[in-house]
């Protein structure tokens, strides 16, 4: 977009503000702009997030990727990629790092699977 | 595991920091500010702006005429390390602590903010080095012995960024990083990659950096790097900032762990410091609630070294005029080099001397707040533009829509548009597509998770997920995985090749790495410029250097000369057995010279002796102007030049003198030493030999022989007032009885 210099006409409505309420202004401005950003990483996840969830879970960081990448191409992202790695161990009874490797070298996706269905 | 302990005399030994580093245990979590003193009294001096000082550490080159204070500002002086070597940049860190900087920024290899996934292992980088938990754990174990070594603790830094963002950031939380960039705007603007995943991302590394307390500093500066006319970007550079803090501070960042990275827009020879002076106080109004990192102009920054401080110190005139928590330093070699280490040290040593000298300044100046003058004009313009452009922001349909339509880094200044912003697709960049929304049992188990996490579903506490587990890497370390190396590029190999120059006798000068062999030369060619270029390079190759490059030109006048400067490598080596290093000459104290002579007071009588009408050399160590004997209360009688041995001798029973001091210029024949020879033999059939000492001196007189023709001492070329006192007093308690004060 080209625009000539308009600020005399576009600063009409804060012209009169006192320091203060343009600072406020400001303020509450950003609050509206930053708020849907916030609510999109509420509500969504990536393979970076689930990458840095899995490294806290101790799972190693050869491992995150493969990992993500099953969970991406079995649609199981929106459980969460650590979600995945808990079910494992819980339904195997072996630990987080033990079914973390499982899941890296592809086994144990199905019964993964399956137990989601379940729960719905 | 005991901690590594420097001495300042020995190199830090690289294999000493890897060894056992799978175990190494960072010390702390978050950010260290300095800790200011009230009115800090060092040598004869009180400051009002300065913080607790370093237990060692490199003064100020004229520290030696101030007791070798060092007095250290309030403000955190960053240096940014980028060699490619993260071991040569270990050593370099040391360089910088020791010159007064306590934030380590260490800057990433090229590129790695496209790689998916955190990177392993030590390659060697481009322009900075791959951030890796082996090399971040490293750094951290030789930056602990380091700030022990200095007495004040050291903030590390690196960057949150890129498509592994939060990958990096669980990593920095883990090994006690103490402060990032994060941004996710510099993603979308510079890195081209997806907003929404850059802002989705960005939640969850600013998540973990709040739990790891590390101090965030945005990246809005890059717009003044990157726009077309620097200043012009103003307005939108405080949008960034705004942007960028509120959305951390709603993750839950403190405000105080919250840093602006912000640049005096603008250089001279524009009239920069009347047009970044609103803006640095128009952003402090706005953004009042967070710190200020004080970063310098580098958009205008050039080849010469000299132009670039002289900038720096401009930024710092505004940086203490409105106020910095950190100060950073930009080599003054940017324009021209990968930074050297020789730069990251003058950086540090510009700021800590631009800082001193304006220690206590506000104290007498202060801002024009004249409701009509131009700064308060100004900075109301700035901030009303600022907010328009907000507003303009959520009128277009929000920031994704604004990024789509150009709003940034457009060339004009706001509201003025001249369409060559820097636009990006909402739906497009690197990441588009890996936006996954969360279902309604999403879950996971895992301290400092962003958003929405059905932890309930297994009747866990909200607030605890990572109970789940039974704690995750942040409440128990011992589930870290720590990989080694991954290939051949690795730190192992690099340091084998270097051995001979890291535990052996060789030597070869260095700028970034190990032994890289490049010297810079300085000279004036006097003819135009492209000649002088060509002319440079050819001296160069014939002083043997290798690969020789002109990095800087600046025209002395178009036909008469051009000051050049070349870097090249030398091929050779120097080897420290092959050579015989003298010992260092002692020298008293000042404060040991002035006692000496209130408690011994002592004449000495001084001329040129023979025919010989030279006066400078002698008048150089007499002349309490030039550091001469004068200067400790010697009484010296300057007999003047071609003065006869005998008048010397005479003069000096008449005055009673304890020294007789001759300069003798012209040696033909050897007449020097005969003249101290006869100043000798007259003393001692005068009966004055054991009273008085004798010495003589000048540019062609060798101390051994001088002392064979029966004088006490000489004194060869580039010998000064303080080598002559020094021998003076120490002959004077020789004849005394008493000990030497040196030994």
């Amino acid at each position: 977009m080209k625009r000539k210099d308009d600020f005399e006409e576009r600063r009409k409505h804060i012209a009169n503000l006192s320091d203060e309420e343009l600072y406020n202004r400001f303020w509450e401005t950003t609050e509206k702009v930053v708020n849907p950003l916030l609510e999109l990483g509420y509500k969504n996840t990536t393979p970076s997030v689930e990458r840095s969830v899995l490294l806290r879970m101790g799972v190693s960081s050869l491992d995150t990727q493969k990992i993500v990448e099953n969970c991406m191409d079995r649609n199981l992202m929106r459980k969460g990629a650590g979600h995945c790695v808990y079910k494992l161990a819980k339904l195997r009874d072996i630990s987080i790092r033990e079914a973390s490797i499982k899941l890296a070298e592809g086994d144990g996706w199905n019964e993964v699977a399956e137990s989601f269905k379940e729960v719905k | 595991m005991a901690d590594m302990v420097l001495n300042r005399n020995e190199k830090l030994d690289v294999d000493e920091i890897l060894k056992d580093l799978e175990h190494y245990e960072p010390r702390r979590r978050g950010w260290t500010w300095r800790k200011p003193v009230e009115n800090l009294q060092m040598g004869p001096f009180t400051y009002r702006q300065c913080s607790e000082p370093l237990k060692q550490g490199v003064p100020l080159p004229p520290a030696k005429y101030f007791d070798g204070i060092d007095p250290q500002p309030i403000e955190t002086i960053t240096t940014e390390i980028a060699s490619g070597r993260f071991e040569d940049d270990i050593r370099r860190m040391r360089m910088g602590a020791w010159h007064g900087a306590d934030h380590l920024m260490v800057i990433r290899h090229m590129g790695q903010s496209h790689i998916d996934g955190l990177m392993e292992g030590t390659p060697q980088g481009i322009g900075g080095v791959p951030i890796t938990r082996k090399q971040v754990r490293a750094q951290r174990k030789a930056i602990d012995a380091i700030e022990d070594e200095v007495g004040r603790p050291i903030n590390y830094h690196s960057y949150i960024s890129g498509v592994a963002g939060p990958d990096v950031a669980v990593m920095f939380a883990e090994e006690g990083i103490n402060g990032a960039h994060q941004d996710p705007q510099y993603n979308v603007l510079y890195r081209d990659i997806n907003c929404v995943r850059s802002f989705v991302d960005a939640c969850e590394s600013k998540k973990v950096m709040q739990w790891a307390e590390i101090l965030q500093i945005d990246g809005a500066h890059n717009a003044n790097a990157t726009a077309r006319d620097a200043w012009k970007v103003m307005p939108e550079l405080i949008v960034q900032h705004a942007i960028n803090s509120l959305f951390s501070e709603k993750v839950g960042i403190k405000p105080e762990n919250i840093s602006l990275s912000t640049v005096p827009p603008t250089a001279t020879p524009a009239p920069c410091c009347y047009m970044d002076l609103p803006y640095a106080v128009a952003l402090r109004q706005i953004c009042d609630r967070y710190k200020m990192r004080a970063q310098m102009n580098t958009k205008y920054i050039d080849s010469s070294t000299r132009e670039a401080t002289v900038t720096h110190v401009m930024n710092m005139l505004i940086s203490r005029m409105t106020s910095a928590d950190i100060q950073s330093t930009i080599t003054p070699d940017e324009g021209r080099n990968v930074p050297w280490h020789i730069y990251n040290i003058e950086a540090c040593d510009t700021a800590k001397q631009a800082l001193l000298g304006f220690d206590g300044l506000n104290e007498m100046l202060q801002l024009n707040m004249d409701p009509e003058g131009p700064l308060v004009k100004t900075v109301r313009r700035l901030k009303e533009k600022a907010l328009l452009f907000m507003e303009e922001i959520i009128e277009v349909g929000g920031y994704f829509q604004a990024v789509q339509e150009g709003f940034f880094v457009d060339s004009a200044e706001y509201p003025e548009r001249n369409g060559d912003g820097i636009a990006r697709q909402i739906e497009g960049g690197i990441g588009y597509g890996y936006i996954f929304e969360r279902d309604e049992d999403y879950m996971a188990p895992v301290t400092a998770h962003y958003g929405y996490n059905n932890v309930k579903q297994y009747g866990a506490d909200e607030k605890d997920p990572a109970a789940l587990i039974g704690g995750c890497t942040f409440e128990d370390r011992s589930k870290i995985v720590f990989i080694d190396e991954l290939d051949e590029d690795n730190v192992d190999n690099r340091l084998a090749e270097l051995e001979e120059y890291r535990h052996g006798t060789k030597v070869k000068p260095e700028v970034e790495w190990c032994a890289d062999g490049t010297i810079l030369i300085t000279m004036a060619i006097p003819t135009n410029r492209r000649t002088a270029e060509v002319v440079a390079i050819e001296i160069a190759k014939k002083m043997g250097l290798e690969s020789p490059e002109v990095i800087s030109r600046e025209v002395l006048q178009d036909a008469e000369g051009t000051r050049i400067e070349i870097k090249g490598k030398v091929p050779f080596d120097i080897d420290l057995a092959e050579l015989v290093i003298p010992p260092e000459p002692k020298f008293l104290t000042d404060a040991q010279l002035y006692d000496e002579f209130e408690n011994h007071p002592c004449t000495v009588v001084c001329g040129t002796v023979g025919n010989d009408e030279h006066s400078v050399g002698l008048r150089e160590i007499i002349n309490i102007k030039h550091g001469g004997i004068e200067k400790w209360g010697i009484k010296v009688h300057y007999l003047g030049t071609s003065v006869p041995v005998e008048k010397l001798v005479d003069a000096a029973i008449e005055l009673n003198a304890d020294c007789i001091m001759a300069s003798t210029i012209i040696s033909h024949d050897n007449v020097h030493y005969k003249n101290m020879k006869r100043i000798n033999d007259l003393a001692v059939e005068k009966g004055i030999r054991d009273d008085v000492i004798i010495v003589a001196g000048g540019t062609q007189v060798i101390p051994e022989d001088a002392i064979k023709t029966g004088i006490d001492m000489g004194f060869g070329r580039n010998s000064h007032g303080i080598d002559v006192a020094t021998f003076i007093v120490e002959e004077k308690r020789k004849r005394r009885g008493e000990a030497s004060l040196i030994d």
